[in-house]
C-alpha cells in the first residue's frame, strides 16, 4: 500500500547541454537516500517474476531487501553470487526487456522497481568502499591446473573469475592492447566509465588471473601451442567483432566507416584528445545507420565530437529499435535527429572521394508476415538526397572468424558461430569451450557473462573427474 | 613492451629495427605483418615482418619515415621498447614452385618482398628481382635480395643507379625475353597498379601486397577494406596479398588519403 504508492526513483543525470560537451557519465547514480526509498518499493514477491526475466536469475528481492535494510555490502555480495559484473550490468542491461519487464508493478500499471539502478548502486557502493578500505584478498589455494581464456570481454572475464576462485591457474589472452573487450573499445565512457571496468580487472588480477595482451590466439599462439603450454581447458570468448556493411554503392568512400572503427578510434585509441596520435574524421552532418545500442553510442559520440547535426537512420519504426529505451531517451535529449522508416540506398562523394550526401529510401510498414511482424517496405519513388559528411554504419556484427579459421576441426554454424552444447558450453573439441557473442552472434553483456559462468562450471566438472 | 635489440640506418629516412618478440618470431611466415604502437598515446600501425630469428626470439622491421607514427618509431634506439607489438597478422604468402618468378619491390616495399624472395627461391623457383626507387639513395636491401635471386635488376627514376626508368619497363623487359610464371609486386599503390596493368597485357598472374590504413588488424573495424573482383575484402584478414589484376587500385589510393587532411592539421 504505502510501498506501492511511492513513485519510482528518477536517476540524477547531467544536463544535456553540458554533457554533449564532454565524455562524463550521463547517469550520476542514486544517492543512498534514493536507494533506500526505491528499495522499499520492492514487495519481496513470494514468486518473484523479475528473476525469470533476468537471464542469469539474479536474486533480485534478496539483494534489494539488503539495500532496504541499509546493508549495502551485503546487497553487493548477493549480486556477486550470480553476476560477476553487477556494476556493468546495472548500467547496460536492457532492464526494460528483462528483469524490470516482469516486475509485479507492471501488472498494477505502475513503473517497475528500478532494479538496474539499485544493482548499480550496490555494486558502486562496494567498489568505492573497497577502494577506501581495501579488504585483504585471499588467493585461493592453487590446484595447479592451467586453463586459457581467449578474449577479455564480459564472457572471458566472468569465466576467469569463476575459475581462479576454484583454484585454477588462469591466463587470459587478448588481441588488443587493452583488457575489457567491447566494454572498453565499444561502449563509451559517458555510459560505462573505464574506471568501472578497470576495477573489475584489478580485482581479477589480485586473485591471480594472468592477463596477456597483444596476443591473437590462432595467430600468435596456435591451438597446439596452447597444449604445449600445458593448458588443460580453453574457453573461447572472442566476440562478434566483424562489422557488417550493407553492400550499397559508395560505401567505401572516405567518411563512411563502421561503428567499430569509429568507436575504437575514439574509445580505445583516444582519437581527438591531446597527446593521442590516432586521427578520426569529424563530421558536421553525421548519419548513423541502425537502431541498436551501437548506433546510439555512435550517434551520441558524434554529437560529443562536435557534429552540428547527428542523426539516426533506421529502416523500421522507433518501437522496433533494439537499443535500450534509456539510450534512445538520452539521445533525444541531446538533440539527436531520428529518421525512422528510412533506409540508405547510395552514398555520393565529392571530387576527392569524400562522402557528401546519402540517398534515402523512405519505408512504410507492410502487412504483417507469417511471424506477425510488420516488415518495412520501400515506398515507390520516395527517395531523397540528404547532405552528410560522415556516415557510421551500425547494422550489426558477425562472429569473429579468427578462431574458427585457425582451428579447422572446430564445428561452426552457417552463421559462423562456434557450435556448443547448450548445457555445458563445450564445443566439438573436448577441451575447448566457448561462450558470449562468438556463440550467440551479437547479444548482450549479461548473456556473455552467464555463458562464462556456465562454461566455468562445466569445465570444472570435467577437469575434476 | 618489446625491446629493440639493434638499429641500422638504410638511408636518412629508412631504418631497420630488430625487436624482441619470441612468440611472433616462432609463428610468423613470409607475408605476415605486425601492428605496433610506440608510446602510450601511440597509434596502431602495420609493419611487415621482414625477417625473424627464432633462436634469438627477434623479428626484423624495416620502416620508412613518412608521418607522425613512423617518425616516432624511427627515433627509437636500441634498449628502448615498442609499447605494443601484435602478430603475426594476415595470411601468409602462398609459396609454391611455379617456375620463374619476377619479384618487384618499390621503395620500402622491398622489405616485405625480401622474405617472399627468399621463400620462392627455397621452393626451387628461378627468381628475378627488380628493385625500383626514385634514386640510388632509396634502393635498399640490394645485397640481401641478391643473395636469394638469380638476377637483380635495379631501376631508378633518375638513372643514379642501375637502369633509368620505371619498374614497369623492367618487368616488361623480362617478360619479353623469357617465360614468366608469376609476378609479385610490392610497393606504393600506384606502382602496383601500373605493374598490374603491364602484366595484364601479357596475361601473367600477378600478386600484390596491399598497404591500406589499418587500426586493429584483426578484422574488427573495416578500415582496411578494398574492392577485389567487385567484392569488399578486409586486407588484414583476407590479405594482405591479392590477385593484382582484380584489385580496385583507384579506390584504394583514394582511401589512403582518408586522414591526410586530419593528420596535416596537427
Ligand atoms: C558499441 C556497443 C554497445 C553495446 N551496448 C550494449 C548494452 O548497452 N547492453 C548490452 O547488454 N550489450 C551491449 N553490447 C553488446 C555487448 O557488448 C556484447 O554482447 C558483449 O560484449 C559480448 O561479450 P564477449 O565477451 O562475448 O565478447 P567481446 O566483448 O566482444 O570481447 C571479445 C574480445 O576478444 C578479443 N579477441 C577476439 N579474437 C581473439 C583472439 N583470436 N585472440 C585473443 N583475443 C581475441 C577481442 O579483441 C575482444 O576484446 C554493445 C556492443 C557494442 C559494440
Ligand atoms: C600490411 C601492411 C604492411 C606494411 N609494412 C610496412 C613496412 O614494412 N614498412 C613501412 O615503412 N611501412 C609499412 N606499411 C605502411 C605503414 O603502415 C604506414 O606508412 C604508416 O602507418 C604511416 O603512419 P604515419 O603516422 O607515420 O604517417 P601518416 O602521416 O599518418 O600517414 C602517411 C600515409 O600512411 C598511410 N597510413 C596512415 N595511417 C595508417 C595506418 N594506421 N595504417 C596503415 N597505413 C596508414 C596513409 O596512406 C597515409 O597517407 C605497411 C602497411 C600495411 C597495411
Ligand atoms: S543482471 Fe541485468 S537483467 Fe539481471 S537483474 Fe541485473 S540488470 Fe536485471
Ligand atoms: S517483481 Fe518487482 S516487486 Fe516483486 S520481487 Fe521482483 S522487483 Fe520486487
Ligand atoms: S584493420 Fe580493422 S578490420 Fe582490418
Ligand atoms: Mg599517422
Amino acid at each position: 500500500k504505502e510501498r506501492t504508492a511511492t513513485p519510482r526513483v528518477v536517476m540524477p543525470q547531467l544536463e544535456p547541454g553540458y554533457r554533449v560537451t564532454c565524455n562524463e557519465e550521463v547517469n550520476q547514480g542514486l544517492s543512498a537516500e534514493q536507494a533506500l526509498i526505491e528499495a522499499s518499493r520492492c514487495l519481496d514477491c513470494p514468486d518473484p517474476q523479475c528473476m525469470q526475466g533476468c537471464p542469469v536469475a539474479v536474486d533480485i528481492p534478496g539483494f534489494i531487501k539488503n539495500v532496504e535494510r541499509g546493508e549495502f555490502l551485503e546487497a553487493a555480495a548477493v549480486l556477486k553470487n550470480t553476476s560477476a559484473l553487477p556494476a556493468v550490468c546495472g548500467r547496460v542491461c536492457p532492464q526494460e526487456k528483462q528483469c524490470e519487464s516482469r516486475c509485479i508493478y507492471n501488472k498494477m500499471k505502475k513503473p517497475a522497481v528500478a532494479i538496474g539502478y539499485l544493482e548499480r548502486f550496490a555494486a558502486d557502493y562496494e567498489r568505492v568502499e573497497h577502494s577506501r578500505h581495501p579488504v585483504e584478498v585471499v588467493r585461493p589455494e592453487s590446484n595447479g591446473i592451467r586453463v586459457a581464456v581467449v578474449g577479455s570481454g564480459p564472457a572471458g572475464l566472468s569465466f576467469a573469475g569463476d575459475m581462479v576462485k576454484r583454484g585454477y591457474d588462469v591466463t587470459v589472452y587478448e588481441a588488443l592492447h587493452e583488457i575489457g573487450g567491447v566494454l572498453k573499445y565499444g561502449i563509451p565512457e559517458f555510459r560505462l566509465p573505464n574506471s568501472v571496468v578497470e576495477a573489475e580487472i584489478d580485482g581479477l588480477r589480485a586473485l591471480g588471473v594472468n592477463f596477456v595482451k597483444d596476443c591473437v590466439v590462432g595467430k600468435t599462439l596456435s591451438y597446439d601451442d596452447l597444449h604445449t603450454l600445458g593448458y588443460k581447458g580453453i574457453f573461447v570468448a572472442s566476440g562478434a567483432g566483424l562489422p557488417r556493411f550493407m553492400g550499397i554503392p559508395g560505401e567505401n568512400y572516405i567518411g563512411v566507416m563502421s561503428s567499430n572503427e569509429y568507436l575504437t578510434r575514439i574509445n580505445l585509441m583516444g582519437a581527438g584528445r591531446p597527446g593521442e596520435d590516432t586521427p578520426v574524421l569529424k563530421g558536421r552532418r553525421v548519419a548513423v545507420i541502425g537502431g541498436g545500442n551501437t548506433a546510439m553510442d555512435s550517434v551520441r559520440t558524434a554529437r560529443r565530437q562536435g557534429a552540428e547535426v547527428a542523426m539516426i537512420v533506421y529502416r523500421r519504426g522507433e518501437a522496433e529499435m533494439p537499443a535500450r529505451v534509456e539510450e534512445v531517451a538520452h539521445a533525444k535529449e541531446e538533440g539527436i535527429m531520428f529518421m525512422n522508416l528510412c533506409n540508405p540506398v547510395e552514398y555520393l562523394s565529392d571530387e576527392n572521394g569524400r562522402v557528401r550526401a546519402m540517398k534515402i529510401q523512405r519505408m512504410e510498414l507492410g502487412e504483417p508476415d507469417e511471424s506477425g511482424r510488420r516488415s518495412p517496405q520501400p515506398i515507390p519513388g520516395a527517395v531523397e538526397e540528404i547532405p552528410v559528411d560522415l556516415v557510421i554504419v551500425s547494422v550489426g556484427v558477425s562472429p569473429n572468424p579468427l578462431i574458427p579459421n585457425a582451428i579447422s576441426q572446430l564445428e561452426v554454424s552457417r552463421r559462423g558461430t562456434i557450435v556448443v552444447d547448450d548445457a555445458t558450453m563445450r564445443s566439438s573439441l573436448s577441451d575447448l569451450y566457448a561462450g558470449g557473442d562468438i556463440v550467440r552472434g551479437g547479444a548482450t553483456v549479461i548473456l556473455a557473462m552467464g555463458d562464462g559462468r556456465h562454461a566455468a562450471q562445466s569445465m570444472h566438472e570435467a577437469l575434476s573427474k | 613492451m618489446n625491446k629493440i635489440v639493434s638499429k641500422e640506418h638504410f638511408s636518412e629516412h629508412v631504418v631497420k629495427l630488430v625487436v624482441e618478440a619470441p612468440m611472433i618470431a616462432h609463428s610468423r611466415r613470409p607475408g605476415h605483418f605486425v601492428i605496433v604502437r610506440a608510446g602510450e598515446g601511440g597509434e596502431r600501425i602495420p609493419l611487415t615482418i621482414a625477417d625473424a630469428d627464432t633462436e634469438r626470439g627477434t623479428i626484423t622491421l624495416i620502416i620508412q619515415e613518412v608521418g607522425v607514427s613512423t617518425k616516432k618509431i624511427c627515433a627509437l634506439e636500441p634498449g628502448d621498447s615498442l609499447t605494443d607489438v601484435v602478430g603475426p597478422l594476415g595470411q601468409a604468402t602462398h609459396i609454391e614452385k611455379v617456375g620463374t618468378v619476377v619479384c618487384c619491390g618499390g621503395g620500402v616495399g622491398v622489405a616485405p618482398l625480401l622474405p617472399i624472395i627468399k621463400a620462392m627461391k627455397e621452393a626451387g623457383n628461378r627468381v628475378v628481382s627488380i628493385l625500383a626507387a626514385r634514386n640510388s639513395e632509396l634502393i635498399i636491401l640490394e645485397e640481401e635480395v641478391a643473395k636469394y635471386s638469380d638476377e637483380v635488376i635495379v631501376m631508378t627514376d633518375d638513372g643514379s643507379a642501375g637502369r633509368k626508368g620505371l619498374v614497369t619497363a623492367g618487368v616488361e623487359s623480362v617478360i619479353e625475353r623469357e617465360k614468366v610464371d608469376l609476378v609479385v609486386a610490392i610497393g606504393p599503390a600506384v606502382m602496383m597498379k601500373f605493374v598490374a596493368l603491364t602484366t595484364k597485357k601479357y596475361d601473367v598472374p600477378t600478386m600484390c601486397s596491399l598497404n591500406t590504413i589499418m587500426v586493429d588488424g584483426t578484422g574488427m573495424c573495416g578500415a582496411c577494406r578494398v574492392t577485389v573482383d567487385g567484392k569488399t575484402k578486409f586486407v588484414c584478414i583476407d590479405g594482405p596479398e591479392f590477385d593484382a589484376h582484380k584489385v580496385d587500385f583507384d579506390e584504394m589510393m583514394m582511401r589512403l588519403k582518408s586522414y591526410s587532411f586530419e593528420t596535416q592539421k596537427k
